[in-house]
C-alpha cells in the first residue's frame, strides 16, 4: 500500500497554546508550544520541529490540516476544519465509545455530542466571554497572587469552597479581592472559584443533554479540581485522558490520514 | 460553473440609497406619511388613508450608543437601534412621518413607544396576547377599527370599504408575487443566494410606488428563471440548504446571514420579519375589508404570541418544502421571547423533521464574527 511512507500533521492553533500532531498510519505523536504573539510562526516552528524530531523534512509530510482559532491564518495548510469537529474525532481516539466531550480551552468553553466515529451530533459554545475558560483561571491566579499553573495546588480538596458569584472574569476579579480583605482563605477562595466554572459548564452542557462516557479535554482538563468539582455538578464520571491537550490536532491529524486514505482508495 | 448574479439586482442595490430622496419628493408633494416598525401594523389601512407606509430604520449598530442613553444596556439592539436612529433624528424616514403606528409586542417595544411618544406622533395598537380565541380576535379587531378612526382625524380623510378593498388587493397581489419569488429557491443550485433574496425582501420597505416595485421583482423572477434552465447558481449545487428564522436580520443586520453562504451553504428561505413572515399569509377578498385585515395581521406568528405553534407548524413546513439540511434559529440578546422559543422550536423540529438546529444568540456588533464562524463552519461539517 502507498500510504504506508506518508506522514501527515494536525496543528491546533489556540489561543494559548499551539499543538501539533504527525501520523503515520501506526505511530502518533504530539508537540506543544505556548501561543505567541505571533500565532503563525509558533505553528510554523513547532511543525518544524515536530518533524525534526520525527526524522523527516517539512516537505515530506504529504498534508497539514489545521483547527482553533488560529486555523484561518495559516499558509500552509492542505484544510482547515473547526476545532468542533477535531476535538470530537480526537476524543474519540482517546478514548473509543466517548459520547460526549466538553472542552475547556484557552478562551473557550465547549460541549459536544459525539456518535460513532467520532461525529458530531449536537454542540454548543460559550458566547464571547472569558467566564468558564483558560482566561478566567490565569485572572483570578493573578489575584490570588499565584501563577495559574500553581493555582491547582493551593485549593482545598474538602469541598468547603466559598461562593463566588460573578462569572464575568472583571467582576470576579473583584469579589475574590473582596474576599481576600474579609480573610477568606486563598484554597477556600480557589475551591469556590472552581466550583463556579464547574457549575457555569455544567448548565451549558445540560442543553446538549450530556451522557457517558464523558470527557474532559483542552487544556483547562489538567486542572484535578475543576475535573472533580465538573463530577460534582454533572453528578457523572468525568475522565481526562493523559492527551487532553492534544484531543484538537489529534482529530485534526486523523482527519487528514482519513481523505488520505479515500483519496488513494 | 461559475457562480454569477442576477443584473436585475441593481434595482434592488440602489432601492435603499434612493428611498431618502424619493420620500422627500413624496411629502413635497402633499404626501401624509405613516412610520411603522412591526409586521403586525395593517398596512391596508394606511394606505387606503392615501398615505404612504414606510418601515422605520432599526437595523444599523451606529446609533445603539444614542438609544443606551436612555435605554437599559441589556435591551435588544433592536430597539435600541430603533430609539438611537429617531432621537437623533438620523433617520430619513422617522424624521418626514407624520405619525408613527406602533404595537404592544413585547415589553422592551411597548415601553420604549412610551418614551418616542414625548417628541413624535404616535399612536399604539393594543395587541392581545395570543391569536388563538374570539376574544382575542374582537380585541385586535377593535384596536384596527381604532387604528381607522386615527388615521381619519388626523389626516382629516374618510376610508372607505373600496379603498380598504383596493389596497388589499394591491398588497395580495405583491405578496403572491413574492411567495413566486421565494419558491425559486426549492432549485438546486439556488439561482439567487439568500443575502439577495433579504436584498429584495428589505427593498420592498424602501420603494414607495407598489407598481414599481412589481415590475422590478417581475423581472427578477423572469431572469432568475432563465438562469434556473441554463443551471446557473449563486451558490454552488449541491450546497447545504439552511432555513434561517427568529428575529428579524434586516440589511445592516444580516451577519449571520453572511456567515452562513460565506462558508458556502445556501440560505433557502428567511422565516423572520426582515423575511417572509409578512408575505406567507393573505387577507381574504371575500370578507368584510376591516375584519379581514385584522384576521391576517393577528395570524403573524411572532414570539411574543403566547403559545405559538404556528410558527412551529409553518418552520416544519417550510423545512421539507424546501429540503432543508438544517436550521439556524438567530436570536437578539436581550430578546427573551425569541429565546425562550428557541428551546420548543428545537424540540418540536427533532420530533417531526429529525433536523439538525442551531441557535445562535448575538447582537449587531461585528466582535464575535470569528466565534460566529467557528459555530457556523462546525454544524456545517456536522451537516456534511
Amino acid at each position: 500500500m502507498m500510504s504506508e511512507k506518508y506522514v501527515v500533521a494536525g496543528v491546533d492553533v489556540g489561543s494559548t497554546a499551539v499543538k501539533v500532531s504527525l501520523y503515520d498510519g501506526d505511530r502518533l505523536q504530539n508537540w506543544l508550544e505556548p501561543t505567541s504573539w505571533n500565532p503563525r510562526q509558533t505553528a510554523a516552528d513547532l511543525l518544524v520541529r515536530a518533524a525534526s524530531d520525527w526524522g523527516i523534512r517539512i516537505e515530506d509530510i504529504q498534508s497539514v490540516y489545521g483547527t482553533g482559532y488560529g486555523r484561518a491564518n495559516m499558509p500552509f495548510l492542505t484544510k482547515a476544519i473547526t476545532e468542533i469537529t477535531c476535538h470530537a474525532k480526537g476524543a474519540s481516539h482517546l478514548y473509543p465509545g466517548v459520547q460526549t466531550v466538553i472542552d475547556i480551552g484557552g478562551q473557550d468553553a465547549k460541549a459536544i455530542r459525539v456518535e460513532k466515529g467520532g461525529r458530531v451530533s449536537d454542540f454548543i459554545m460559550n458566547d464571547k466571554c472569558a467566564a468558564g475558560t483558560g482566561r478566567f483561571l490565569q485572572v483570578m491566579a493573578n489575584a490570588l497572587g499565584l501563577d495559574v499553573s500553581e493555582l491547582a495546588l493551593s485549593t482545598s480538596l474538602q469541598n468547603d469552597g466559598c461562593q463566588i458569584n460573578s462569572m464575568c472574569a472583571v467582576f470576579a476579579e473583584s469579589e475574590v479581592i473582596g474576599l481576600l480583605n474579609q480573610g477568606v482563605s486563598r484554597p477556600a477562595i480557589a475551591a469556590g472559584l472552581y466550583k463556579s466554572i464547574a457549575a457555569r459548564i455544567a448548565s451549558m452542557a445540560a442543553r446538549i443533554q450530556p451522557v457517558m462516557p464523558l470527557l474532559l479535554t483542552g487544556g483547562v482538563a489538567r486542572h484535578e479540581p475543576l475535573r472533580l468539582a465538573l463530577e460534582r455538578e454533572l453528578k457523572m464520571q468525568v475522565i481526562v485522558p493523559p492527551e487532553a491537550v492534544f484531543a484538537g490536532s489529534i482529530g485534526a491529524v486523523l482527519y487528514a490520514w482519513d481523505d488520505l486514505q479515500e483519496e488513494d482508495a | 460553473m461559475e457562480l454569477t448574479r442576477a443584473q436585475a439586482m441593481s434595482h434592488f442595490d440602489m432601492a435603499i440609497p434612493h428611498a431618502g430622496a424619493s420620500l422627500k419628493q413624496l411629502k413635497e408633494e402633499g404626501k401624509k406619511v405613516v412610520g411603522f416598525y412591526c409586521m403586525f401594523a395593517p398596512q391596508e389601512v394606511a394606505l387606503a388613508a392615501g398615505t404612504t407606509a414606510v418601515a422605520l430604520c432599526a437595523t444599523k449598530e451606529e446609533p445603539i450608543a444614542d438609544g443606551e442613553k436612555t435605554l437599559p444596556r441589556n435591551f435588544c439592539p433592536l430597539i435600541k437601534s430603533s430609539y438611537g436612529f429617531a432621537v437623533t433624528d438620523k433617520c430619513p424616514f422617522f424624521l418626514h412621518s407624520d405619525l408613527i403606528v406602533g404595537e404592544t409586542t413585547c415589553d422592551g417595544k411597548k415601553k420604549m413607544f412610551e418614551l418616542m411618544a414625548k417628541f413624535k406622533p404616535m399612536h399604539v395598537m393594543n395587541l392581545p396576547q395570543s391569536y388563538q380565541t374570539e376574544a382575542d380576535k374582537e380585541y385586535w379587531l377593535a384596536s384596527v377599527k381604532e387604528l381607522k378612526q386615527v388615521l381619519e382625524s388626523t389626516f382629516s380623510t374618510e376610508i372607505t370599504d373600496e379603498n380598504l378593498r383596493k389596497a388589499i388587493h394591491e398588497l395580495n397581489e405583491e405578496r403572491l408575487l413574492i411567495q413566486e419569488l421565494a419558491q425559486l429557491m426549492k432549485i438546486d443550485p439556488v439561482p439567487i443566494s439568500g443575502q439577495d433574496l433579504l436584498k429584495v425582501l428589505w427593498a420592498r420597505n424602501f420603494v414607495f410606488d407598489r407598481n414599481e416595485f412589481s415590475m422590478q421583482v417581475r423581472e427578477l423572477i423572469g431572469e432568475l428563471k432563465q438562469r434556473a434552465q441554463r443551471g446557473e447558481g449563486a451558490l454552488p449545487k449541491g450546497a447545504k440548504r439552511i432555513v434561517v428564522t427568529g428575529v428579524p436580520t434586516g440589511l445592516g443586520a444580516e451577519k449571520v446571514l453572511s456567515i452562513i453562504e460565506e462558508c458556502g451553504a445556501a440560505v433557502v428561505y428567511i422565516e423572520n420579519c426582515a423575511g417572509m413572515k409578512q408575505y406567507v399569509t393573505l387577507v381574504d377578498e371575500k370578507q368584510s375589508p376591516l375584519e379581514a385585515i385584522a384576521e391576517k395581521y393577528l395570524n403573524t406568528h411572532c414570539s411574543c404570541m403566547s403559545p405559538n405553534p404556528k410558527r412551529l407548524d409553518l418552520v416544519s413546513e417550510v423545512c421539507s418544502e424546501y429540503k432543508a439540511d438544517g436550521v439556524v434559529d438567530i436570536v437578539w440578546q436581550g430578546c427573551h421571547t425569541y429565546n425562550v422559543e428557541s428551546r420548543i422550536l428545537r424540540d418540536h423540529l427533532k420530533e417531526k423533521n429529525d433536523l439538525p438546529f442551531l441557535h445562535i444568540e448575538t447582537d449587531y456588533s461585528q466582535g464575535d464574527v470569528e466565534q460566529l464562524k467557528t459555530r457556523i463552519q462546525a454544524f456545517l461539517e456536522m451537516l456534511a
